[in-house]
């Protein structure tokens, strides 16, 4: 004790204190988070939804309620259906960190048999739009350029020509298209998380929506071609004229400081 | 310049002393601001020594090579690239590869002549600084007298103070012809009227869904969706389409009836489907960054915020009034119909809207 | 009489062949008086000079690479079916204009190179005339006798913004479409005639078949034939004004110190032009510029987030988008304020910095020539006014971009507009006192080192202990140099009575002028410039340290 107390002014004592301070708070979350380890799903419906209640009473119970029904912190999951599930949890926004203008996605906490037993235990509590099928949201055999016509009629005002994202009211954003799952935008489409508008099938029908996914594939996915060079964020304008000052008038002033500058004199070198 | 041109009384009084000279003035104890003249001409390391001289010259010489090598290449680029060849270049990304090696064999070319040139002009020309004199930009008070004598015997000769008829008549005709100019651009364009106020809407016209080209029903619509509709009959190859889109684009978004504030929405909704014109009230940008929870319209352009639930009252940004709601109903048959056109005329403010 | 002309004959034979043709131009154009002028002018050096070549060589790039651009582009609103090599928008309806846009972009070998260099020298072209015009102004290079050229430079700047904005509405793209209706909104909001105006413009309802036919002849005929103009007097006047320099030995108000056009001047002149267009067009391999494909076609139902204009627009964009939503409903008739204000301040902006060199010569009555050009620090008023204008003109630029500044920086886009509504009327006024005062310290600390020396850094300590640093005292050069500058006083008006008692009748402008020459020149607004009596009591005395 004598030995501890002497060191406490010791300048890594904060540090150790923290970190152990950090652990303990780790360890605790352990013991009452739900376990990361899948279990093995080979059993029943009914199973999976279960499993799907027990998870939903320790993660997600406290903002939505303990039936799902919701409280003053999180809307009513009744009828949301399974494709909500499956993109709010596998997109990592639910469960949300903190309240705000709008819950961004952040590293998914969930395996996927989880969200599926989750999913399966939100879809029991109302009949609503279910988790769309590989060949959905596949872009083989869609019709790009019909995509390309509906991102533009009902995409683009928010999300940017190409999927750029862009700014709502009140700090809240519509996210960037890039680099997500096309299954995560099919159901996007069709459940209207958060904010955006829902496109159910009955007015933006599923070959609609895998045209969409299929147009974001050509001209925002991995392999996109810009043929001019820098996309330069495909922002437009904004960006382009940023360049412009800086790579463009920046350069030509320092050329014109050479041409004008004074050669070196003999004496100085 | 004088300084008994100078009548104000403002000007610096101490001026004329330091400022006589292109002379070379000799700095002195009277005055140890003075212009001390032009420093003495330096020599730079080519002025005075050949090899550098000579590896000034080859190193021009090697731009100008560089130059034509680069052009060769843009020729040789243009020939062997096909057009729609793709690579990928680190930093940039995929690109298409003849833009890319036209443009850089092309940059290449010629920031290597400029830059052989400017060296050539830095390093080899004479750097010696040369004094050129100014001389006035006014005329000398001679000149000034000769050219208003001119121009008072012309204007004698002419008679045109004299006649005054000629004068008056002549001022007449050169201010009317004009006219005849302007007169002929009335063609370009038809006189408004009243095609501002009116739309194709009209009562019985089905609301057509714009993805799927199939009249809507109001199951269709859900709760927190959004919908894009134009009237009944347009279609986009149509020759005025886009005149006509541009006025009677629908925004449809279907609303709990009780979240409704505003009463004549509510009257001109159908089951809590309001349909709204999609076009900014303020400089007509079609406007739909609907937020579902809040049932805020954003225009993406100005920002101007449309309260859906409030009928469509503007609260925030630069529109000065509601987007103009559609009054719908449903037909026999089932499909969601316009109960006649717009009330208000869509779109932007203008003169005669009133 | 026949002895001369054969000698002029047989020495013409002689004369290498070079000298023949310039003799027989001279014979019809007079070409040898032209270059004796000429050949040998002189141009002084200085980086910040070439800012105007920077301009013109852009805008003959834009003139080249636009003609090109006219050899396949259809100025024509007719609506075909897309069947380029561009997958993703095949089958689609679009204007001619945008079809043929895209086929100089994916079909036409080197078209999209070109495009890009037309579009990205337009913008250099701009930036260019903006940073030109601020180094004109900043130095005082607007004085007599170049106030005619400033106004032409402001014109070319003024015609160049809407040059670029015609230009960039013709692919009839989804973007710049936008960008035309929001025009059009802009004409209607003009009191009793802007709806005529309106189906004037577009041949009748918006958006019509018309436009870009009428864009086209205005953007490829109508203003670069002024501009053409107004580029060829404001060269031939600086080349009869001979250029401004900077203070310095051997350089006064009645010589212009430099390099000769030949050689050196030709060289680096017309090196520059190849440096500039290879700078551009590198530029144009690299980065992608208003990618159409990407945006897709023109129709006025569709619209896409991130809408702006390209940025020497962006002021007028922050104008029209900060501005609260006024509108007024009288007697059956609607004043569109709310539009209607941004599209009266919009000119208003570009006037205040055009007017001030009038403003200037009026303050200070000065009718003498001006050729030595001013350091900033020396004219603290204009140097501040100048500065807070770019802060205005900034502050707008953020407001028109405020949905990119919102996502990029987490912000939200309405305290964004509140920010620069705000800031409008705040940051000038600001940015005009910080200046104001950064100029005075400037002129200070340039006092000092005249009087004192320059700060060499080497720190002395005296027999009785006490440190010091040692001040070298200046050069002649560097002496000169800082007390060239002139000072003007503030205009008096006198008493307002005279010695009978009887008030004096002063004009309302005369009254005027004097308030703004006290606070152009007066007291706390200039630091008096050492005096030789100064120095020399300084230097003469102990006051060496």
């Amino acid at each position: 004790m004598k030995k501890l107390s002497a060191r406490r002014r010791h300048p890594l004592a904060a540090v150790v204190v923290l970190l152990l301070a950090l652990a303990a708070t780790g360890g605790l979350y352990a013991v009452f988070a739900p376990a990361s380890k899948a279990q093995a799903d080979e059993t029943a419906q009914s199973l999976a939804i279960d499993e799907g209640q027990k998870l939903y009473a320790v993660g997600c119970a406290s903002c939505h309620g303990t039936g799902g029904q919701g409280t003053s912190d999180g809307p009513s999951l009744v009828g949301v259906g399974a494709a909500a599930v499956d993109f709010q949890v596998g997109t990592g926004r639910m469960p949300a960190q903190q309240p705000g203008a709008q819950i961004p996605k952040k590293k998914v906490i969930y395996s996927q048999a989880e969200i599926d037993q989750l999913a399966a235990y939100i879809a029991s509590l109302g009949a609503g739009p279910s988790i769309p099928t590989k060949s959905q949201v596949s872009p083989e055999g869609a019709d790009i350029a019909k995509g390309g016509e509906l991102f533009r009629t009902n995409c683009a005002q928010c999300h940017n020509f190409t999927g750029k994202g862009g700014a709502l009211t009140h700090g809240k954003f519509a996210p960037s298209l890039e680099g997500v799952d096309p299954k995560h935008i099919y159901e996007a489409m069709q459940t209207g998380p958060q904010n955006m508008p829902s496109f159910p099938d009955t007015t933006l029908s599923s070959k609609n929506k895998q045209d969409i996914i299929a147009y974001l594939d050509a001209v925002n996915g991995d392999d996109t071609e810009n043929p001019g060079g820098l996309e330069l964020g495909g922002l437009g304008p904004v960006s382009e004229g940023l360049f412009g000052w800086i790579f463009g008038l920046g350069t030509l002033v320092a050329v014109a400081v050479w041409v004008a500058a004074r050669t070196a004199k003999a004496k100085k070198s | 310049m004088s300084s008994q041109e100078i009548p104000e009384e403002n000007v610096p009084a101490e001026r004329a002393t330091d400022e006589h000279g292109r002379a070379v003035a000799v700095a002195d104890e009277t005055n140890p601001f003075a212009d001390p003249g032009l420093p003495p001409h330096e020599h730079r390391v080519q002025d005075i020594d050949e090899r550098a001289a000579k590896r000034s010259e080859r190193m021009v010489a090697m731009l100008f090579t560089l130059s034509m090598l680069a052009t060769v290449a843009f020729i040789a680029s243009y020939v062997a690239i096909p057009n729609d060849k793709s690579i990928f270049v680190f930093p940039i990304g995929h690109i298409n590869a003849l833009n890319f090696a036209l443009g850089l064999t092309l940059g290449v070319a010629l920031f290597s002549i400029g830059a052989g040139a400017v060296h050539w002009a830095r390093t080899l020309m004479s750097d010696m600084e040369i004094a050129d004199e100014r001389h006035p930009i006014e005329a000398e008070p001679e000149v000034k007298a000769k050219v208003l004598a001119d121009f008072k015997q012309g204007a004698k000769e002419s008679a045109l103070g004299r006649r005054k008829l000629i004068r008056n008549t002549m001022f007449g005709a050169l201010a009317l012809f004009p006219l005849s100019g302007v007169m002929l651009l009335r063609d370009l364009g038809p006189l408004p009227g009243t095609k501002l106020r009116h739309t194709l809407w009209s009562k019985g016209k089905l609301l057509v869904n714009v993805n799927t080209n199939e009249p809507l029903r109001p199951a269709d619509v859900a709760v927190g969706s959004l919908t894009f509709a134009m009237p009944e009959g347009l279609e986009e190859h149509d020759e005025d389409f886009q005149k006509e889109i541009a006025k009677s684009a629908l925004m449809i978004v279907r609303l709990q009836p009780d979240n409704i504030k505003d009463k004549q929405e509510l009257e001109w909704s159908y089951n809590g489907i309001v349909a709204y014109s999609k076009i900014c009230t303020h400089v007509g940008c079609p406007i739909s960054l609907y937020e579902q929870q809040t049932h805020h319209a954003l225009c993406p352009c100005h920002q101007s915020t449309f309260d859906l639930s409030d009928g469509a009252r503007v609260i925030f940004g630069p529109a000065g009034h509601p987007l103009p709601q559609l009054r719908i109903g449903v037909n026999d048959e089932g499909y969601l119909e316009a109960l006649g056109d717009f009330e208000v005329p869509v779109g932007p403010a203008f003169w005669e809207r009133g | 009489m026949s002895t001369t002309t054969t000698s002029d004959s047989r020495s013409r034979e002689k004369a290498p062949a070079g000298e023949r043709v310039a003799d027989w131009a001279d014979g019809r154009l007079g070409i040898y008086s032209l270059a004796k002028a000429n050949m040998r002018k002189i141009f002084p050096d200085h980086w910040s000079f070439m800012l105007g070549e920077v301009c013109l060589y852009s805008f003959i790039i834009i003139i080249l690479t636009g003609v090109y651009l006219t050899l396949f582009f259809h100025p024509s609103m007719n609506e075909v079916q897309y069947n380029g090599s561009y997958v993703p928008l095949q089958g689609q309806l679009m204007s001619e204009a945008f079809n043929s846009t895209m086929h100089i972009s994916f079909d036409v070998r080197g078209g999209l190179l070109i495009r890009q260099i037309h579009h990205w020298a337009a913008l250099v072209f701009l930036a260019g005339m903006f940073v030109h015009m601020m180094r004109v102004f900043f130095t005082g290079a607007f004085r007599k006798p170049r106030e005619v050229n400033w106004v032409f430079g402001f014109l070319l700047f003024v015609l160049g913004m809407f040059t670029g904005f015609t230009g960039y509405s013709l692919p009839d793209d989804l973007l710049s479409g936008t960008g035309v209706r929001f025009m059009e909104g802009a004409i209607l909001s003009v009191p009793i005639v802007g709806t005529y105006l309106s189906f004037f413009l577009f041949g009748g309802e918006f958006p019509g078949g018309d436009f870009v036919a009428r864009f086209y002849s205005v953007h490829i005929l109508l203003l670069p034939g002024i501009m053409l103009g107004l580029v060829v007097g404001h060269l031939i006047l600086v080349f009869y004004h001979k250029h401004t320099q900077f203070a310095g030995p051997g350089k006064t108000n009645n010589n212009v110190v430099g390099m000769p056009l030949l050689p050196v001047y030709m060289a680096k002149a017309g090196g520059f032009f190849f440096l500039v267009f290879g700078v551009v067009a590198a530029i144009s391999a690299v980065a992608q510029i208003n990618p159409i494909w990407a945006i897709g076609p023109y129709r006025p139902d569709q619209v896409s987030t991130g809408a702006q204009p390209d940025w020497y627009m962006g002021f007028s964009e922050g104008l029209i988008r900060v501005m609260p939503g006024w509108e007024v409903n009288l007697w059956g008739h609607t004043l569109v304020l709310g539009v209607f204000i941004p599209l009266v301040i919009f000119p208003l902006v570009l006037v205040a910095i055009a007017v001030y060199p009038f403003l200037e010569s009026w303050v200070t009555g000065d009718k003498r020539e001006h050729h030595i050009l001013d350091r900033p620090r020396n004219v603290p008023t204009r140097t501040a006014f100048g500065a807070a204008w770019i802060s205005w003109y900034f502050v707008l630029l953020v407001g028109g971009g405020n949905d990119i500044w919102a996502t990029h920086f987490h912000l939200s886009i309405n305290s964004i507009t509140w920010f620069v509504r705000i800031a409008f009327f705040i940051v000038p006024v600001l940015v005009f006192i910080a200046t104001k005062r950064i100029c005075l310290g400037l002129q200070r600390r340039d006092r000092d080192k005249v009087l004192h020396g320059r700060e060499s850094g080497i720190i002395k300590r005296l027999p009785h202990g006490e440190f010091i640093e040692v001040h070298e005292p200046l050069s002649q050069d560097g002496l000169h140099t800082l007390t060239a500058h002139e000072q003007y006083m503030p205009a008096e008006i006198g008493p307002m009575v005279d010695e009978n008692g009887v008030e004096r009748k002063v004009p309302g402008t005369q009254r005027l002028r004097a308030k703004f020459s006290k606070g152009f020149y007066g007291e706390g607004n200039q630091i008096p410039k050492p005096t030789v009596e100064e120095y020399k009591e300084i230097t003469s005395g102990h006051g060496h340290h």
